[in-house]
C-alpha cells in the first residue's frame, strides 16, 4: 500500500471522484494551473482540463454561489476556499442558501457540495490564516462538517462526503497536511460520515478531538499514562452529525471527559459536547466535563503556541479530571 | 466594442531614457524628486533584504512590492498631509514615506515586544494611525468600502482630506469592490482607489479575472472618474493621483485609477511562480522596471549619480542592518498582551484565561516557514 500524506490522499481522491463522476467540478482560486496554494489540487488541472478544475476570479461568495447554482442543475461542485479564513464573503451564500435550499424548496432543490477549506493554526499564519471557523457551520441546520485527523481518513471520508447527498463542510487541519504519513490504499474506499473513532482505548478519562489537536490529545494521552491515569482518545472525524453512540458508551464507561479544540472556548463545538453529554450521560458523570480550547481572542502570531491547546495545557486537565 | 466605455490611453510622464513628457510632468522640486528616489531605492533594499531574511528562517513572511514601488510610492507622495491611506498589504514602502520609523517596521516583521501591534498579526500587517495610515488585514478588499466611510464621514464633517485606498486587480473581483465603487459613486466622496494592476493574483492572470477590456472602464457603470496610468513610472502616478485628489477635495467625487505595473517577484515568500510564470515574460517585464527608469529621470536632471547612489545604499544597508539587529534582539510580547485589547477593558471570562494562561506551561518558540499568502 502506498505511503501518503494528507494533501496526496486528498489529491488522490478528487482524481478518483473526477474520473468516476463525470458530474464532480472543482473550483476555487488558484486551483488550476498551480494547483492550489497547499497543492491539494496538483497536475488535477492538466489531467481533467479547465471545464473541471477551475481558476475563479478572487471572489468567495462568487464561488460559492456559482457551485449552488452548478448543483441546482445537477453537477457536484467541490469548491475550495483557500484558506478557511476566507469563507465568510461566501458566509450569507453557505448559510442563508446552501444549508437551507432543500428544506425551504420542499425539497425540491436539493444542492449537493463538498466545500474544501484548509483550516486551523500553529503554521504561523496570524489572524487570518489560522482560525477554526467549524462552530458557525455546525450551528447552521443542512450542513454536515467534516474534519479528518489523517491520510487514509481523509480519503475515506472525502470521497463519503462526496458521494453523501447533502452539502458537506470538509475541513484540512493544514497542520498535518505534509506533516503526517500513513497507508492508503490506491483505489476507492470511504470512511463512513458519522463514525467517530476510538484511537487510544482508555478506562480513566475520555478526550475528545479532532484534526491536528488529534495529535496534541495522544500525545497527552501517552504522557499521562506515565502518570498512571488511562485515557480514552476518540477522534471525532465527523463533527456534525456527531457519533452521540461512541461519546455517550466512552463517558459512561469512564465518567470523565476532556474536550479539546483550537477554536475559541465560547460557544465552540465543545460547549455542544458537553451540553449532549450532560444530557445523555449525566448521572454517569463523575467529574465536571473540562474544555482545553483556544481561548477567547483573536488567533495571535507570535505567540501561536501559547494559544493552541498543545499537550502541555492537555495534561494537567486530564490528570486533574482523572483524579477529581 | 464601444470604445467610449474602454480607456485607450495609458497616462505616461516617463520615457525609458528618464525624459518627462512636459505636457504630463508634475514638475516636482529637485529635491522633492531625489528624496523620493532615494525612498524608492531604500524600499527596494530594505524589500530584498526581507526575502532574505525569511529565507534564512529570521522571519516568518514577507509580501513585498518589487516592481511596484513607482504605483505605491507615486501614489503616497501624491497625498496632502492630512490625507488618509487605506492600504492592501504591498504599500510598507508608503508606510515608511509617511513616517514610520524602519525600526517600528522591523519589530512588526519581528513580531517582538516592540511591535505596535504587540506581535498579534503576520509580518507586513502593520497599523500606522500616527501617520494616517490603515490597519493591514489580509482578507481581500475589505479596506476598500472601509475608505469608502472614513472619506463620506470627513465630508460629513466638512474635513477636507481624502482617502487612498490601495488594492490588487484581483480585489475587483470581490463585492468590498463592488460595494465601495457604488457607495463612493453615490455619495460622491472624496475617495481615490488605486487599483495595482500587477497583471496576477497570485497565480491566476488578471484575464481570468474580468471580461472587462480594462479595470479602469468599471468605474463608468458607478458614475465616476476613470484614469489608467503607467504604474511604473513614479512621475505619472504623482501626477493622476494629484489630479483625483484635487477631484476628491472639490467635491468632484471619485476616481478611480488602474496602474499597470508588474510583480516582479513571487506573489509572497510562501510562493514559487515558476509553477505559473515563464522566464521571457518576466525577463519582459524586468525591462519595465520603474527603478531605472525614475534613476534616469534624476540623473538627467543631474541631481543623482553613482557617488551618491553608493553612499545611500551603504547608509541605507547599515540602517537596515542596525534595524534588524535591535528588532531580533526584542523578546517575544508578553504573554498578557495576548489578551488585552479583545475589548476596550478586559471581561471576567478573559481574565479568567489569562490567568489559566499564566499557569499553563509555556510551550517551546515556532520555528521557521511562514503559512500565510
Ligand atoms: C477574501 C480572500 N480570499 C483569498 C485570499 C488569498 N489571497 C491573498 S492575496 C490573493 C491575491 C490578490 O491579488 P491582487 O488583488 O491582484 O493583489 P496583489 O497580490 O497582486 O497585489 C489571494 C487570493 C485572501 N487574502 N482573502
Ligand atoms: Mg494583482
Amino acid at each position: 500500500m502506498p505511503q501518503m500524506n494528507m494533501v496526496q490522499a486528498i489529491n488522490d481522491a478528487l482524481r478518483l471522484e473526477l474520473k468516476r463522476d463525470p458530474r464532480v467540478v472543482l473550483l476555487g482560486e488558484d486551483i488550476g494551473k498551480v494547483g492550489g496554494v497547499f497543492r491539494v489540487t496538483q497536475d488535477l488541472y492538466k489531467e481533467f482540463g479547465a471545464d473541471r478544475v477551475i481558476d475563479t476570479p478572487l471572489s468567495e461568495g462568487g464561488i460559492i454561489g456559482a457551485a449552488i447554482g452548478m448543483a441546482l442543475y445537477g453537477l457536484r461542485p467541490v469548491p475550495e476556499i483557500q484558506f478557511s479564513d476566507f469563507i465568510f464573503p461566501a458566509f450569507d451564500q453557505i448559510v442563508s442558501e446552501l444549508a437551507k435550499f432543500r428544506y425551504r424548496s420542499g425539497g425540491e432543490f436539493p444542492a449537493k457540495m463538498v466545500i474544501r477549506t484548509p483550516v486551523g493554526g500553529g503554521i504561523r499564519g496570524g489572524h487570518y490564516h489560522s482560525q477554526s471557523p467549524e462552530a458557525y457551520f455546525i450551528h447552521t441546520p443542512g450542513l454536515k462538517v467534516v474534519c479528518p485527523s489523517n491520510p487514509y481518513d481523509a480519503k475515506g471520508l472525502l470521497l463519503a462526503a462526496l458521494r453523501d447527498d447533502d452539502p458537506v463542510m470538509f475541513f484540512e487541519p493544514k497542520r498535518v497536511y505534509r506533516a503526517a504519513r500513513s497507508e492508503v490504499p490506491e483505489g476507492d474506499y470511504t470512511v463512513p460520515l458519522s463514525q467517530a473513532k476510538v484511537v487510544r482505548p482508555g478506562q480513566h478519562v475520555t478526550v475528545l478531538a479532532w484534526g491536528a489537536m488529534l495529535y496534541e490529545a495522544i500525545e497527552a494521552a501517552n504522557q499521562a499514562a506515565a502518570q498512571g491515569v488511562d485515557t480514552e482518545v476518540i477522534d471525532l472525524r465527523t463533527l456534525w452529525p456527531v457519533d452521540i453512540d461512541t461519546i455517550v458508551a466512552s463517558v459512561k464507561k469512564t465518567g470523565r471527559v476532556v474536550v479539546v479544540h483550537e477554536a475559541p472556548k465560547t460557544c465552540g463545538f465543545g460547549a455542544e459536547l458537553i451540553a449532549l453529554i450532560n444530557e445523555k450521560a449525566f448521572l454517569h458523570l463523575e467529574a465536571p466535563p473540562v474544555r482545553v480550547t483556544g481561548y477567547d481572542t483573536p488567533f495571535p502570531y507570535t505567540l501561536e503556541m501559547d494559544y493552541l491547546p498543545l499537550a502541555g495545557r492537555i495534561l494537567p486537565a486530564l490528570i486533574e479530571t482523572a483524579r477529581y | 466594442m464601444q470604445t467610449q466605455f474602454v480607456l485607450d490611453d495609458v497616462v505616461t510622464v516617463l520615457g525609458p531614457d528618464g525624459v518627462a513628457d512636459p505636457a504630463t510632468d508634475p514638475k516636482l522640486p529637485g529635491e522633492t524628486a531625489v528624496k523620493l528616489f532615494k525612498h524608492m531605492l531604500f524600499t527596494r533594499l530594505l524589500d530584498e533584504r526581507l526575502v532574505l531574511l525569511q529565507r534564512q528562517g529570521r522571519i516568518g513572511f514577507h509580501i513585498g512590492s518589487l516592481g511596484e514601488e513607482a504605483c505605491i510610492l507615486g501614489p503616497a507622495a501624491a497625498l496632502g498631509d492630512d490625507d488618509w491611506i487605506w492600504p492592501c498589504y504591498r504599500e510598507f514602502g508608503a508606510l515608511l514615506l509617511r513616517g514610520m520609523p524602519l525600526q517600528t517596521y522591523l519589530d512588526n516583521m519581528y513580531g517582538n515586544a516592540n511591535d505596535a501591534v504587540k506581535g498579534r498579526q503576520m509580518p507586513d500587517h502593520y497599523s500606522g494611525r500616527p501617520y494616517k495610515f490603515g490597519s493591514v488585514s489580509s482578507p481581500i478588499g475589505t479596506q476598500i468600502t472601509q475608505a469608502v466611510g472614513f472619506s463620506w464621514a470627513a465630508k460629513m464633517k466638512g474635513d477636507p482630506s481624502v482617502s487612498l485606498v490601495f488594492f490588487g486587480e484581483g480585489a475587483t473581483s470581490s463585492s468590498e469592490f463592488h460595494n465601495g465603487m457604488n457607495f463612493a459613486g453615490v455619495y460622491k466622496t472624496p475617495t481615490v482607489f488605486l487599483c495595482r494592476n500587477n497583471g496576477w493574483a497570485i497565480s491566476v492572470p488578471a484575464a481570468n479575472q474580468t471580461a472587462s477590456q480594462t479595470f479602469a472602464q468599471k468605474a463608468f457603470a458607478y458614475g465616476m472618474t476613470a484614469v489608467r496610468a503607467d504604474g511604473n513610472d513614479l512621475l505619472a502616478m504623482i501626477k493622476v493621483t494629484r489630479d483625483a485628489i484635487e477631484r476628491g477635495r472639490r467635491g468632484e467625487g471619485p476616481t478611480l485609477i488602474e496602474a499597470i505595473t508588474h510583480r516582479l517577484s513571487g506573489h509572497s515568500t510562501s510562493d514559487d511562480p515558476k509553477a505559473y510564470r515563464n522566464e521571457a515574460e518576466m525577463a519582459a517585464e524586468r525591462a519595465k522596471d520603474p527603478m531605472p527608469r525614475m534613476r534616469a529621470y534624476v540623473v538627467a536632471q543631474g541631481l543623482w549619480d553613482d557617488t551618491q547612489e553608493k553612499a545611500w545604499t551603504e547608509q541605507v544597508d547599515g540602517e537596515i542592518k542596525r534595524a534588524v539587529e535591535a528588532a531580533e534582539k526584542a523578546p517575544a510580547p508578553a504573554l498578557h498582551t495576548m489578551f488585552e485589547d479583545v475589548y476596550a477593558t478586559q471581561p471576567w471570562h478573559l481574565a479568567e484565561q489569562q490567568a489559566e494562561a499564566e499557569r499553563a506551561p509555556r510551550p517551546a518558540g515556532h520555528g521557521g516557514g511562514g503559512g500565510g499568502h
